[in-house]
Parts: C-alpha cells; structure tokens; sequence
C-alpha cells in the first residue's frame, strides 16, 4: 500500500471519527442501557425493591393483553396509512410529473404539510373533527354530531387521515425523483404499439419504479410503526386507540416503570429491527439506495 | 382534439386546485381559530361560520405572552429556538467532516458508516427515552438544554450526514487543484474555490436538521419538567384553559400559528433547495 492511500485511510477514519463516537454513545449506549433496564425489576415509585429479574418484564408485557392490542392497534394504522401514502404520493408525483401546468405550485404546497409541526397538525385536525368546535361536521352527507373521538375505529379513521396528510409529500417527492429518472423513450415506444396509459403505468412505470417505491415503502413503515404525536394530541390513547410508543411512553415516564418500560422500548426496537429485516431479506429491498428523513 | 385538451386542463386544473386546498386547510383552519374571540369559538352553524371567525381578536396572542419569562409561551420560544439552533450546528460540524471523507476520500469502512447512520435514524425515540430519562436524573441534565440537544443528535446527525454526503458528491473538486495550480495556497483554494460550492448544501441540510429538531415531540415530553428547557411542542401540549371550564383552544392555535407560519415562509423561500436536498438521497454506499 502506497503512503498516500495509507494517509487517505487514515485522514478518513479521523474525520469520520467524531460524528460515528457521537452516533454510538447516543443511540448503542442508550439501547444497551434499556436492554439493562429491561432485565431488572425498577419502579422509581418503590426505589427500595428491585434487583434482577431474568425475563419477568418481558413475560408480564408478552402476557398482557394491552400490549398486544396496542401492537394491533400500531400494525393496523401503519399498513392503512403506508398504503393510503403510496396511492396518494403516486398520485401527486405523476400530477407533478406530468403537470401541464402548475407543477411548480403543487411542489410548493405539498411541502407546506412536510414542513409543520407534528402536534400542531394534530391540534388542527383535532379542532376541526371536534362536533363543538370543529367545522368537518358541517361538511355535506356527514351528520352535525358525529362524535370522531368517542369511537375507536372513527378516531383510528382521523388518526391516519393526519398521518397520511403529513407524510404524504415526502413520498411523493420521493416517488417524482424516481419517476424522471425513467427514460421517456420506452413510452413512447410503448405508445406506438397500442399500449393504453393504465398499461403503460403497470408494466413500464411501476416494474421500473420497484426499487424507488420498496425503499419508500419500508422507510415510511419503520417510521409509521413509531406513531406518538398524533395519537398523544388526539385521543391520549383513550378508546383504545393506544399505540405501542404511546404504551411505552406511559410505563416509562407516566408511572416510572423504568423495567417494564424498558422492556416495551426493547420489544418496540425488535419490531422495527423485524419489519426491516423482512423488507431486505423478503422484497430484497436495498438498503443503500435509501436515505433518512421521512 | 379542441375539446379534449379543455376537458384535460379542466381535470389538471382541478387535481392541483384539490391538492393545494388539502394541505393548506390546516394551517388556514388553525390561524383562523387563533384569531376567534373566545366565547365565539364554538359558534356558526354553517361550514364558513365554523371555519372563519365571526369576532376578530389578537386577545389569542397577546395572552401568550403576558408576564415575560414567565408567560405560557415566551420561555419555551427561546428554548425551541436555542435548542435547535444549537444541536443543528454540532451534527452540520460533526456531520461535515464525516461526508467530506465519505465524498472524497477513499477508505475501508465508509460503506459502513452510511449503513450504521442510516439504521440509527430508523431507532424508534421511544426506545432510548427511559435509559436517558434514568441516566439524565443521575447526572443532573433531566430538564435541561444539553438534556435535548445529545438525543436530537439521533436523527440530526445521519440526516446531515445522508444530505451532505448527497451534496458533496456533487461539487466538482478538480476546480481545487486548479485554482492551486494558479497559485493559490490550499487554505485559499478551499476557502474561495470549496466553501462557496459547498454552502448552498450546508445550508439546505441545516434547513432539514433544523425542522427535525423543531418537530421533535416524544424527547422534549419525557425529558423536560418545566419551562427552564421545555420546547414548544411539549409546552403547547401541556396548556390549561384560564379556568378548569374554559378550554385554551384559542392560545393553542395561537402557539401553533405563530411556531408555524415563519417555517413555512422559510419553506417556501427555499423550497428548491428542500427538494433537493429531500431527493438527493439515493447514496451508493
């Protein structure tokens, strides 16, 4: 090895340095830390017991049936709202894409959602669901006293309608920067032999979109899976609407159960880590060709 | 072929209209609430008698800030504001130096740290928040500033690190050893040659680390008490009506509006840059 590739490495590494020590005793400590945590038998509100305890925490989260109706509850809007996305984010980047006109405004606007504050959108949308404050009651076909809130599946129904709204433009633009990378000319030829515009979407622009829109898809659906904002502003996980963080959230800081709380962060860690290995190892989805910021 | 062409604008025309209505109506529904008098928030009984105010007041604002430092939403002003700016700057810094060597250097293990800043943005917050909730009471940094700016650093710095790197690959650095063999020095070539090319990059990924931080809800909750570090996402969570009758929907919207409108103003100055620094992603490791 040359000395200046001996140098490069090296001036690599160190520059690298810094920012990789930060990244590890941010987030690895802090997961070795819970999975510590986890292990032991810790209620800030009784600090004279405890001790270790094996896999009591787990066993006790694992057993109880509020872990796994909020696990169902998190699942259930994760898939509505990532599919819900999808749709509307193709949507709007083929609009975009083959605007006439106007391309520039819709830009502009979807990037109004992706830029506002989570619990302020939330409180918007709460407002106006709200029957005595909110105006969506006054909307046509809809009855002036629908209670939104005081049922579980129509508060699931408002959940994921804020959810979709707010993260929808980061999969559109995502979809878009996929969309003009395909070669103009391949529809062209398609066109000529007959093919009609729903068949030039399924077998040209999707099958040659695959990569773009998997990799979207299982960053949405890791980040969908941590749901805590909307849910925290707008039911506070009342008629059962609780999600997994919101659950995790309540043990560890509502109650100061630090072990069963740090046995449901685990849990909740080993979900996401499951959902990603599924995407790669299933739909051979590429790490690589992602990036974070949804 | 006349008619077909109207009917297509009339459809696009009435896609974008629907889309631009879509993602404005929160924002116009919340500013509007913000300007309702009190006692009027639930009036009106038709949809624009509900959505627009029927008595127009600042009363909403002013409230906010009523008694200084001490006010419902001076304190957690200052605190977002230092929060973010403070922890957006460490992980540009850190953030810069790792994405200069991953842009331009070559060297054994770069792939992996892409791949490890990538699997740290995905960390669920809430699977960090108890062992920092536990670790911050010990040392003394539970409700403090440094309390939120170390795990901001979770997602800022990956994100930074993801942007800049998108951007660095970009600028073309041949132009360094040129102005060098014109005779610059190599700290005049960087620094008039480099640091123009690479700041609009800078930028727009600070842009983004930035409205992350700002955005931040599960930390600032869980490890703040008190208005000495709690930002306003948390503060506004934690409002209480005048009374126990009186709801503060109308300081709610207030606070919202005014955390809201200057982002989105910025968002639309630089949206340009947003975009790209949104979509240049897709890095090879």
């Amino acid at each position: 090895m040359s000395d200046r590739s001996k140098s490069e490495r090296k001036l690599g590494w160190m520059l690298c340095a810094p920012a990789v020590f930060a990244m590890v005793l941010v987030t690895a400590y802090p997961i070795g830390y819970a999975l510590v945590l986890s292990l032991q038998e810790l209620d800030l509100r009784f600090p004279d017991d405890g001790g270790f305890v094996g896999l009591a925490n787990y066993e006790a989260v694992l057993t109880s049936s509020l872990w796994w109706q909020d696990f169902f509850n998190t699942t259930f809007i994760t898939i509505i709202s990532v599919a819900l996305e999808l749709t509307l984010g193709m949507i709007i980047a083929l609009v975009m894409h083959k605007a006439i006109f106007g391309r520039g405004t819709v830009r502009t606007s979807v990037l109004i959602p992706y830029g506002i504050v989570t619990v302020v959108a939330a409180f918007a949308w709460q407002f106006a669901f709200q029957p005595d404050t909110g105006f969506v009651n006054q909307l046509p076909f809809i009855a002036d006293d629908k209670a939104w809130f005081g049922e579980r599946f129509s508060s699931f129904a408002v959940i994921i309608m804020a959810e979709v709204w707010k993260t929808t433009p980061f999969m559109a633009l995502l979809l878009l920067a996929g969309l003009v990378t395909i070669d103009g000319g391949v529809y062209e030829a398609a066109k000529v032999d007959g093919a009609s515009a729903w068949q030039r979407f399924w077998k040209i622009t999707l099958p040659l979109m695959k990569p773009a829109v998997l990799v979207a898809l299982l960053f949405r659906t890791l980040d969908a899976f941590r749901i805590f904002d909307n849910i925290f502003i707008m039911t506070g996980g009342a008629q059962d609407t609780e999600s997994v963080s919101i659950l995790g959230y309540n043990q560890l800081i509502e109650r100061l159960n630090l072990g069963l709380g740090s046995a449901v962060s685990v849990l909740i860690f080993l979900s996401v880590f499951l959902i990603a290995f599924i995407f790669i190892k299933g739909f051979g989805v590429k790490m690589n060709e992602g990036r974070p910021g949804s | 072929m006349e008619s077909h062409n109207g009917r297509e604008r009339a459809l696009w025309s009435a896609g974008i209209v629907l889309i631009i209505l879509f993602s404005l109506i929160p924002v116009l529904w919340i500013v509007s609430i913000s300007f309702k008098a009190p006692d009027t928030i639930t009036a009106g009984d038709s949809l624009l008698t509900r959505f627009f105010p029927q008595e127009f007041t600042l009363d909403n604002y002013s409230s906010l800030f009523e008694g200084g430092l001490d006010s419902p939403l001076l304190a957690p002003l200052i605190n977002s504001i230092g929060i973010a700016l403070i922890a957006t700057t460490i992980a540009i810094v850190l953030a810069a130096f790792a994405a200069y060597a991953i842009a331009r250097l070559d060297f054994p293990g770069k792939a992996l740290v892409l791949a490890g800043a990538l699997a740290i943005a995905m960390f669920p917050p809430i699977s960090t928040v108890g062992p920092l909730f536990d670790m911050w009471r010990a040392l003394g940094l539970y409700d403090t500033w440094v309390g939120l700016i170390i795990p901001y650093l979770t997602f800022a710095l990956p994100l930074a690190i993801y942007t800049l790197v998108a951007f660095f690959r970009e600028i073309p650095w041949d132009l360094e050893q040129a102005a060098q063999v014109d005779g610059a020095t190599p700290f005049q070539a960087f620094r008039k040659v480099i640091v123009p090319l690479a700041a609009p990059g800078v930028f727009t990924a600070a842009i983004l680390v930035f409205i992350f931080c700002w955005n931040d809800f599960v930390f600032a909750i869980s490890l703040t008490s008190s208005d000495s570090s709690r930002t306003v996402p948390a503060a506004i969570a934690f409002f209480t009506g005048d009374s126990q009758f009186t709801a503060p929907t109308g300081n709610i919207a207030a606070a919202a509006s005014l955390v809201t409108v200057p982002i989105i103003i910025f968002v639309l100055i630089f949206q340009r840059r947003i975009v790209a620094g949104l979509t240049a992603g897709a890095v090879k490791g």
